[in-house]
Formats: structure tokens, C-alpha cells, sequence
């Protein structure tokens, strides 16, 4: 405490009685939310037979198996050397079904944000179907797009990219309409009291305050889709993620373990950058 | 002759607030009027009949005898583009460019393509430079509009209205944000392009002694009528005690020089 501070005078029984206290209704309702998710907790802890013993009795397995994924330690330069060349293709797949599926996804996102957002919707019914639009594509998860797509088209990068396509403008157009929404209403209003054009409004007076908060986030889903664009691919949707199916299929772990290894070191590097560069952008 | 006509102007909100009660004012070609009142007077509102981007709910607004609150569409950014509006704060966007700022009060004139592509006629970017160079800040052009000081920021604002070839200026408390010296050049400036080219002008006040000074005319709204209409001369400390319904304070009340 600062030493030129007066002393203060001592809090009085009476007003430590007279602190008010939470009303009851607000208690009772946080005390019956705890209960609900406890409850909830404990029903799916049944319903899945989920069994923390057989965590650790599996344990034993699990070190059998990763044993298994990386050759010995003598072996590694020359297995996994040999094999490596071969990885660099279905890689750089991956890498432009992820790229492909977030710039097609952010151009279809863009008119979608103007619409879906109160203070740049056209009219209440364009919004309402532009944004019931949005909640499918985001309700349905990009495994899910990949496994309706590849039957439909082919095996390979197409669907892959059409998956991710899909799956971008749900997140894209919702973090964005969001941001849109909460731009300063009062160049808007400046604009639209000059007589200028919806379109004009919105690349004037809305596109600069969201722009760069817009980048990071198209950054933000690249990121996202780099990782969904290998697991899509498990399902034949192309890129790494098709590969790693293969060799699991062939029960060759020691080319799985090199995979495992590689994807990480990729989206590691691929996240690393995409942070850095988000963080120069805000 | 009459520019802007307000007839049994009454404006409900939503939330059932009635802002105007039924307000009519006729406002002669090139006149500088100032509108005093407390906030919540009606004020803002007001002035926001006069481009429609407050629909009254009775009565109508005319600018040059065209029916401002029936307009839609192309009709009403017809009418609006004719009417420069400036405001509180500014209203500016702050990371774009002050030139970029200022032809913005251009988009209501020029095709949309022109205006989407900032493909600007090249009349209308010399004109958008004149503008800054009447508010007195044309080495500002390429600056950031938030690196400016709150003065200069409202030039800007009266620079993009200007750009506009405005009949009409609007102007809602164009100095609440501002500190008194910077207040009266703001004010001067306004008053001396309206004279100017004259522009018939609308501005919401606060500030009695500022009122006095710049009006050609005093319009005193309480409670969504206006309770004083007549000249600087006419409106004298106790027309305002009427006005604001309480003894005059010259701390919140005067803006001093």
C-alpha cells in the first residue's frame, strides 16, 4: 500500500450484514445447469461404454503398434530415405486441394457475407435465404461433403476440392458476417446520406474496416482445411491423406509412420506461417 | 422562396417514442439555420427527415418542392445526393485515405461501376483536391484519414459533403467533438462556404453563445416541437431558459472561444 494513503476506516459489522446478496433465481439456475451437464456426462459415459481400464490395459498394444510405425532406428535414413521421393506428389496434393477449396470458397463466400448481414442485406427475405443457405453448408462437416462427393464425381482431387469448397463458405461467410455486423455504422450511414449505391456503400464505407480482420480469417480456414484436406483424403478424396489409406490398407506401418510424420511437420510449418502472418495483419 | 418545407412532420419509433410531434418550417434558398434544443429534443431526428434516412411516420419533407419522404429507390439517391450531410464524429472511414474519403461524396453522381472500381472521372478527383483545398487542408490528401486531429477530421467530412455539389448541407452537431478554438473554425468554414455558394444549411447545436453567432436564423425544439423560431437577436437568454426548460448553465451551455 502506498504510504502517504490515510488509513482507512474499518468496514462495520453492519455493512459486511448488509453486502447483497445474489438473488436466488440466478443461483439456483447456474446450480441446475452444473446438475444438467454432470447428468449428461455420466449418461454418455455409459451409452459409449467408455473405460478408462481398458485405456491402460491397451496401453501395452498401443506401444506394440507404434513400434511398428517406425522402422528401427538403424533402418530409418535408408526406409524411410527410399520412400520419402514418393510422398512429395500426394503432398503437394494435399496442399493445393486445401488451396483450391479456400480461394473458391472465399470468392462464393463473399456476396453470401453482404447478404446474410443485418446492416448489408438487400432485404429481410434475401438475408433469411442467404443465411438458412449458409447454416446447411455449415451444418454439414467436410468428411460428410467428401464422402457424398467422391461417389458422385470420382476418386481423387475434384470432390476433395469441392468438398473443402463447400465446407469454406460456411465458416468464411459466418466469421465474416459477423465482422460485418460489427463494423461502424457511421461511415455506412455517411454513404447512404450521399446517395450512393448498395454496392458503392459497401466497398467504400464496410470493405476497409473488415479487410484485414477478413484476411486472417481466409489465413485461419487455409489453416483449417490443410489439416481436413488430408483426412478427406482417407475417404478418396485425393492428396496425402488418400496415400496414408493406401498403405494402411497394405499393412505397411514403417511408409505410415513416415506419413504420420510428415503431415505434422507440414501443417506445423503451414500453421506456424499462417499465425505469423496473422499476427502482423491485426 | 421556399427549399425545404417541413408539413405536420411527425416521427414515431418503433419503440414508440414519438421523436417529432408534428413540425412545420419553411426554410428559405441559401439560409443558415441552427437548431437548438436539449438532447433528446428531436434534433437529430429532425434533420434526418430531411434525407430520409429517418421516414417520418405522418406528414412530408420537400426539398425544391420534391416530395423527399415519397421518394425510393433511384428517386430518393437522386434527391440525396443533392444533400451533404455532416456529422458528430465525423462518420469518416478511418482506414481508408482522406482523397478516398472525400470522393466518396461523389457516388451518388457517378455510375456504379465507376464508383465500386474507384475508376473516378478525372474531374472529380480534381474536384475532390479543391474541396480539401476550400477546407483548408489539401496537403492532407493522401494521409490516413485516422492519422488526422479531430479539426481536420471534420474537415474532411465537409469536404466529402462539398464534393457532393450539395443545394443542401446537413450538419448534426458538427462540433460536439471538438475543442472550443477548433469549434469556431469549423464553424466559420462551414458558414463561409454556405454563404459561398449558397447552400441552404441545417445545424443542430447545442451551444447558445455558437448559436448566436453563426445563425442567420434560431429554430429552439423541446419535446419534439419547436417551442422558438426567430432571429440571433430575438433569441435572448431567456427565450433559451424557455427553450431548455431550465436555467441557462454556462459551463455545458456556452462553448466560449
Amino acid at each position: 500500500m502506498a504510504p502517504d494513503r490515510p488509513p482507512q476506516p474499518p468496514v462495520s459489522a453492519g455493512a459486511v450484514a448488509a453486502v447483497p446478496t445474489p438473488p436466488l433465481a440466478g443461483r439456483l439456475k447456474g446450480m441446475l445447469a452444473l446438475l444438467i451437464v454432470g447428468a449428461i456426462v455420466v449418461l454418455a459415459y455409459r451409452q459409449t461404454s467408455f473405460d478408462l481400464e481398458a485405456l491402460f490395459t491397451g496401453a501395452a498394444d498401443f506401444w506394440r503398434f507404434f513400434g511398428r510405425l517406425v522402422p528401427p532406428f538403424s533402418e530409418v535414413g535408408s526406409d524411410w530415405g527410399a520412400y520419402l521421393p514418393e510422398l512429395v506428389g500426394p503432398l503437394i496434393e494435399t496442399l493445393q486441394i486445401a488451396y483450391v477449396g479456400t480461394f473458391f470458397g472465399t470468392l462464393l463466400a463473399m456476396p453470401l457475407i453482404f447478404l446474410a448481414s443485418a446492416n448489408t442485406a438487400n432485404d429481410p427475405v434475401t438475408m433469411w435465404i442467404a443465411r438458412t443457405l449458409l447454416t446447411v453448408l455449415r451444418s454439414i462437416p467436410d468428411l460428410l461433403w467428401a464422402a457424398i462427393l467422391v461417389p458422385i464425381l470420382v476418386v481423387g482431387p475434384l470432390p476433395g476440392a469441392l468438398a473443402l469448397t463447400l465446407f469454406s463458405i460456411g465458416i468464411l461467410a459466418k466469421l465474416g458476417s459477423e465482422t460485418v455486423e460489427s463494423a461502424d455504422p457511421g461511415p455506412l450511414e455517411a454513404l447512404r446520406a450521399a446517395g450512393a449505391g448498395r454496392t458503392a456503400t459497401i466497398v467504400y464505407a464496410v470493405v476497409p474496416q473488415v479487410a484485414a480482420t477478413m484476411v486472417s480469417y481466409i489465413l485461419y480456414v487455409f489453416e483449417i482445411n490443410v489439416r481436413a484436406s488430408v483426412i478427406i483424403g482417407l475417404v478418396g478424396a485425393g492428396g496425402i491423406g488418400f496415400t496414408l489409406q493406401t498403405r494402411l490398407n497394405f499393412f505397411d506401418y514403417t511408409g505410415v509412420g513416415l506419413i504420420i510424420v510428415v503431415i505434422f511437420a507440414v501443417v506445423l510449418i503451414i500453421d506456424s506461417i499462417s499465425v505469423w502472418a496473422r499476427s502482423k495483419l491485426i | 422562396m421556399s427549399h425545404i418545407e417541413f408539413r405536420d412532420v411527425e416521427v414515431t419509433y418503433k419503440t414508440g417514442l414519438k421523436a417529432l410531434k408534428g413540425i412545420n418550417l419553411t426554410i428559405p434558398r441559401g439560409q443558415f439555420l441552427v437548431v437548438v434544443g436539449l438532447s433528446g429534443a428531436g434534433k437529430s431526428t429532425l434533420i434526418r427527415t430531411v434525407n430520409n434516412l429517418v421516414v417520418p411516420s405522418a406528414g412530408n419533407v420537400l426539398v425544391d418542392d420534391v416530395d423527399v419522404t415519397a421518394a425510393r429507390g433511384r428517386k430518393l439517391r437522386q434527391v440525396r445526393s443533392d444533400i451533404g450531410m455532416i456529422f458528430q464524429t465525423f462518420n469518416l472511414v478511418k482506414r481508408s485515405g482522406v482523397l478516398r474519403n472525400v470522393l466518396a461524396g461523389r457516388l451518388g453522381d457517378v455510375p456504379a461501376w465507376r464508383g465500386v472500381l474507384g475508376a473516378f472521372p478525372r474531374e472529380d478527383i480534381a474536384y475532390a483536391h479543391e474541396c480539401l483545398g476550400r477546407v483548408g487542408i489539401p496537403e492532407k490528401a493522401f494521409v490516413r484519414a485516422d492519422a488526422l486531429s479531430g479539426g481536420q477530421q471534420q474537415r474532411v467530412g465537409i469536404a466529402r459533403a462539398l464534393a457532393q455539389k450539395p443545394s443542401v448541407m446537413l450538419a448534426d452537431e458538427p462540433v460536439a467533438s471538438l475543442d472550443p478554438p477548433t469549434s469556431h473554425s469549423v464553424m466559420s468554414d462551414l458558414k463561409r462556404i454556405a454563404r459561398e455558394d449558397g447552400i441552404t444549411t441545417i445545424v443542430n447545436l447545442h451551444f447558445i453563445d455558437m448559436a448566436r453567432e453563426y445563425a442567420d436564423r434560431i429554430v429552439g425544439m423541446r419535446d419534439g416541437l419547436v417551442v422558438f423560431d426567430g432571429t440571433p437577436n430575438e433569441a435572448t437568454d431567456k427565450a433559451f431558459e424557455d427553450i431548455y426548460g431550465r436555467p441557462i448553465d454556462r459551463e455545458k451551455d456556452m462553448r466560449g472561444a
